[in-house]
């Protein structure tokens, strides 16, 4: 890729405001398609305030991150996505936070379901007494057609969404999904910041992502302040992020054999998954890895002791861990439910930018951890895992493949750690860097996870994007449906098991 | 190619993979060393006029009373911000898992008072529903923390069913709601509707800091500060999230199995 109107930086460098190119707003355009032309994704999208756009392009092969802005003329501007679908979202989004509009956008409908921040007016007419998902869904019509609704409040444990189902007969036409209900204002709250409570509200942007988002936060804040971490507690980090994978990918894999009526593998997978959080709960008190990292270091550290007291009980949960998945891939009834159902093309997910999981099981080979690495990952790399076929089995197979990976990861890192000193407990953050632009990426178990941050003249954050995995994923979900029996929604939907909160923010 | 697992596969990962399912309440399980319970505060050790537990909690948990820094559950994040700030140790946190109240007020955690905890539900509600508790699980607004760990109890190793506890699939099945997330403004509507169509007598269950006033999001807008700002709540599980064992804990405390020392009565 020869994107020269963009500036290139790495995951994690702050980079002075004035050396980030202002570019016209058709030279802007020109660039984003050409760089995704050429097979750079649009990691990130959003405008601010005083009406100006940013764009992120990653850039994989080159391992570049590689940005520029464009001041928008007016509160109207012409919509990338007909030509680049993966800007979708994104535009909408831009839409909604600002009053801008996207104009040709073929799919122009909110995102969350609030009102802009500025005094600009809601594109879609919308006011206080506004209900969120009452929009105009894409219907299909014709004989034997019919519309099934589902959500917000599900028939389980788990967080609210809206769900259009276009049927014929048991097959889906069409799935369009209405989110929003989640919207707690996390990219609001974080601006003047950052605040006592920016941390918390980075770990619980999605809570079961706490460390891959909390360490976005952390990097994004040390660049800033030009702090560099040593490389024990980086390691440390990664022994958080990898265990939060194997948590949630080994409940995961529970969770589709449940949906297929294969109890024992469901049965010790739901226990083994605890037995994964509770290694955190040991070294930073919460099973979710709340409070682990702060900016600049550690809230609590994994000394020597406790790593030796780790090794054994990692050797034991992985033992389990083996026995009960293994079962799932000698299991023919198990496979075929698996392969027969939400098959995505690697073409699709190129176009509208999955990351992640669902990528990786397209055969798309992007891992933040080995494109863009951060932390521990440069010098102990994990190579991405993929598969082929697109469907529930590769997701799950990926799934399975990850953590053979992070199990290796986790046990060279504990060897280590059991044998060195703990760093320093880190003090407060100096101040952070005025004017300047930092992107920082992890990847969480889901995928990739961007934090952006625009300091203003006093350090201040004058605009915190946020864009969690299912940001890009959602819409790989409803594509994987097309098709499909509508009584395997659950399965297809478990196998991508995307975040509302992550998306809703 | 693929064939079917044989049986004797599955029987012998059953086996090697054993009984699991926690002895609880009988006995209480271990919890890590690092695990924060309730706070346990040492008014005697403060400092004259020093306010550095107050200053550093970042939801405003903590008030200066007559006795010394006291403590709103319902607020505090379990963060080691104050413990961290405390010049004098004055504050730390127990590996007490008992934290689930009866109301708001009792949510405060006093030096030199004993903690308000939980009670069971009145007679006439524990013979309707003591012995089997339908519970619909609303998140309004959760960020899947307090969730999965509400989930957990339904794996085995909790295995809530043999308490009679059991969440379902419709509020017209249930005989009460266990809510999560400071309630947004999205999620009003629902959360009202999910309610009203539970049948009488019902109950509430708050279970985490943002279903009891806001959590971390106390100060957004875009949220109403807790269940109890739309539905009347019978029982506050605080955390961020409540270990299973909290949550665990409050509900059985609620039908009046656990004696004082939180296992069986």
């Amino acid at each position: 890729m020869s994107n020269h109107a963009l500036r290139a930086i790495l995951n994690g460098q702050a980079v002075p405001l004035r050396e980030v190119p202002e570019l016209t707003l058709a030279s802007f355009r020109e660039a984003i398609l050409e760089g995704t032309r050429g097979g750079a994704r649009l990691a990130c999208l959003c405008a601010t305030p005083d009406l100006r756009l940013f764009a992120v392009l990653a850039d994989d092969a080159e391992k570049r991150l590689r940005v520029a802005w464009a001041r928008l003329p007016g509160t109207r501007y012409q919509a990338l996505t007909p030509e680049c679908p993966q800007a979708h979202l994104f535009e909408r989004e831009i839409a909604e936070q600002f009053g801008i509009i996207p104009e040709g956008h073929p799919w122009f409908k909110p995102v969350r379901y609030h009102l802009p921040w500025s005094d600009l007016p809601s594109p879609w007419g919308r006011d206080e007494g506004s209900l969120p998902a009452v929009t105009d869904f894409f219907k299909v019509s014709g004989e034997e057609v019919h519309e099934v609704a589902v959500g917000p409040v599900h028939a389980g444990v788990i967080e609210p969404g809206h769900f259009r189902f276009q049927c014929h007969g048991e097959t889906v036409f069409h799935l369009e999904i209405a989110l929003g209900f989640q919207h707690r204002g996390i990219e609001r709250a974080m601006l003047g910041g950052p605040h006592a409570l920016s941390l918390k509200q980075a770990e619980t942007t999605s809570g079961d992502s706490t460390i891959a988002h909390g360490w976005a936060y952390c990097r994004l804040l040390e660049a800033l302040a030009g702090v560099e971490v040593p490389a024990r507690t980086d390691r440390v980090r990664g022994v958080a992020l990898e265990l939060e994978r194997m948590a949630n990918h080994v409940g995961d894999l529970g969770a589709l054999s449940g949906d297929v009526g294969f109890l024992p593998t469901a049965s010790f997978c739901g226990r083994i998954r605890g037995d994964w959080l509770n290694l955190s709960a040991e070294v930073c008190g919460s099973r979710l890895g709340r409070d682990w990292l702060k900016p600049g270091g550690l809230h609590h550290d994994l000394n020597p002791a406790m790593a030796t007291g780790l090794l054994p009980r990692l050797v034991k949960s992985w033992a389990d861990t083996r026995d009960a998945v293994e079962l799932l891939w000698s299991a023919a009834s198990v496979v075929i439910r698996f392969e027969m159902a939400g098959r995505l093309e690697p073409t699709q997910a190129r176009e509208i930018g999955l990351v992640g999981v669902p990528a990786r099981a397209c055969g798309v080979n992007l891992d933040v951890r080995k494109d863009h690495p951060f932390g521990p990952y440069r010098a102990h790399p994990i190579p991405a895992s993929l598969a082929e076929s697109g469907n529930v089995h590769s997701r799950a197979w990926v799934r399975w493949l990850e953590l053979i990976e992070s199990q290796r990861f986790l046990s060279e890192a504990l060897e280590a750690l059991a044998g060195s000193d703990p760093d320093p407990r880190a003090g407060p953050l100096p101040p952070l860097a005025a004017d300047t632009l930092c992107v920082s990426m992890t990847e969480g178990w889901r995928g990739e996870v961007l934090h952006l941050a625009l300091t203003d003249g006093h350090g201040r954050f004058a605009r915190y994007k946020i864009v969690d995995p299912s940001f890009h994923n959602w819409f790989g979900l409803a594509l994987a449906l097309r098709g499909e029996q509508i009584s395997d929604f659950p399965l297809c939907n478990k196998s991508f098991n995307l975040s509302y909160c992550g998306h809703d923010l | 190619m693929t064939y079917e697992t044989p049986m004797i596969h599955i029987l012998l990962s059953r086996w090697r993979q054993g009984h699991r399912t926690l002895t609880y309440p009988k006995v209480v399980p271990r919890l890590p060393e690092r695990f924060r319970g309730l706070p346990r505060i040492q008014a005697e050790k403060c400092p004259e006029g020093c306010r550095a537990c107050a200053d550093a909690c970042p939801t405003e948990a903590i008030q200066l009373g007559p006795a010394g820094p006291q403590v709103n559950l319902g607020r505090c994040l379990f963060c080691p911000e104050c413990s961290e700030a405390c010049p004098e140790g004055a504050i730390h946190y127990s590996q007490d898992h008992r934290l689930a109240a009866s109301t708001c007020d009792d949510l405060m955690v006093v030096p030199g008072e004993d903690y308000r905890r939980a009670h069971a539900m009145g007679a006439e509600l524990k013979r309707v529903l003591g012995r089997s508790l339908k519970l619909r699980v609303v998140s309004a607004g959760g960020c899947n923390g307090c969730e999965v760990d509400v989930n957990v109890l339904g794996t085995i190793a909790w295995d809530l069913g043999r308490f009679g506890i059991q969440y379902v699939a419709s509020p017209r099945h249930a005989d009460g709601l266990l809510i999560t997330g400071p309630v947004t403004k999205n999620m009003e509507l629902a959360l009202r509707k999910t309610y009203d169509a539970v049948p009488h007598p019902k109950i509430v269950i708050a279970v985490g800091a943002c279903a009891i006033q806001g959590g971390p999001f106390f100060r957004q807008a875009e949220q109403l500060g807790g269940a109890s700002s739309v539905v009347p709540v019978d029982l506050y599980i605080p955390g961020c999230p409540p270990h299973p064992l909290t949550i665990l804990d409050g509900l059985l405390r609620f039908l009046g199995k656990l004696g004082t020392e939180g296992k069986r009565a």
